[in-house]
């Protein structure tokens, strides 16, 4: 999609960073404003939940969204069908004065991978009522194409199913998907640590989605800022372009004027 | 009368609301969304909503996710 190792464009608004912070999992709202600085990220998600199961009330993760100056992106987390997913993504806008939305329909309680049919359905409808919708898809190139068909904003597949850390389990897929839509491609899902998201760029994606990798890792600030690093070295590495793999070893010290010893 | 609120009974006078049960509820508005019956009630009908008894009343709000 773009050249440039740092900033690409989602649903019309140009981001500098490549990064994606989910804000879920995170033990307390300091740690996590402290991951979404060191992270570098523009935009997080958040989710809805009743105002009771959210502990100290809701202000406080809106006020901190606010105080670092991000964009935020709603999400419809736990939504089984296309039916409840849409009314999530409409009370999402009414919360948050955002058309924004990460639509999820989860097809499978333990793997949390989507259910392909709702999830098209749900997005085909949000987009004809006008929101921008950024699904969160399997790795399979023939649904990620019917999906920006419908006028998706960004394709995003999963590397592995939610929070397993298990990386990216197809690369060529994810590859694949890069060739077959004209939409920015995030992988979202799955990354376990900074490699795995370098991986992601040097696939091709446009950015990445991770929550977990670093809201759960033992260092949540470490782990944010090596996702920022590692996410502009695979991108720059995606443009560098890499060497062909070989069988053998090709020298890179010249043969020519060894001495005779 | 009689209402469902976030899947709990809750007693409320006749003829509440949609705005004022949030201000009880949540104590807030900001980030703050309403069904009713399965669907969504906007902001800006909330102070001329009145909720029926038996209504199922769902208030959300902003939480941490992925």
């Amino acid at each position: 999609m773009d050249g440039e190792p740092t900033g690409f464009e989602l649903g019309g608004v140009r981001f500098g960073s490549r990064l994606i912070l989910g804000t879920g999992g995170a033990a307390n709202l300091h740690v996590l404003e402290q991951a979404i600085r060191a992270s570098g990220t523009e935009l997080v998600t958040l989710a809805l939940r009743r105002v009771e199961a959210v502990p100290g009330r809701s202000g406080g993760l809106l006020d901190l969204i606010d105080r670092c100056g991000v964009r935020l992106l709603p999400n419809t987390a736990g939504c089984y069908t296309a039916g409840e997913a849409v009314k999530v993504a409409r009370l999402a806008r009414d919360a948050f004065d955002t058309d924004w939305i990460k639509l999820e329909v989860i097809g499978d309680e333990r793997t949390l991978l989507p259910d392909g049919v709702e999830l098209l359905r749900a997005a085909e409808e949000l987009v004809d009522d006008g929101f921008t919708v950024l699904p969160y898809t399997s790795d399979d190139p023939v649904l990620a194409r019917r999906l920006a068909d419908v006028g998706c904003a960004a394709v995003m597949p999963a590397g592995a199913p939610i929070g397993s850390g298990l990386g990216i389990n197809n690369p060529h897929h994810i590859r694949l998907i890069r060739q077959h839509v004209d939409v920015p491609v995030i992988l979202d899902a799955g990354i376990g640590t900074a490699s795995d998201a370098a991986l992601a760029m040097e696939l091709g994606c446009d950015a990445v989605l991770l929550a977990s990798a670093v809201t759960r890792a033992a260092d949540p600030v470490a782990m944010a800022t090596a996702m920022r690093y590692a996410i502009e070295a695979g991108r720059l590495a995606h443009g560098a372009g890499r060497i062909p793999r070989r069988f053998h070893a090709l020298a890179s010290t010249p043969h020519e004027g060894r001495p005779d010893l | 009368m009689e209402l469902t609120v976030n899947g709990v009974e809750r007693s409320v006078r006749d003829g509440v609301t949609v705005a004022e049960l949030v201000r009880d509820v949540s104590g807030q508005e900001r980030g703050v969304a309403v069904a009713v019956n399965g669907e969504v009630v906007p902001r800006t009908g909330w102070p001329a909503t009145a909720l029926c008894g038996g209504d199922q009343v769902e208030v959300l709000s902003a939480a941490q996710g992925g």
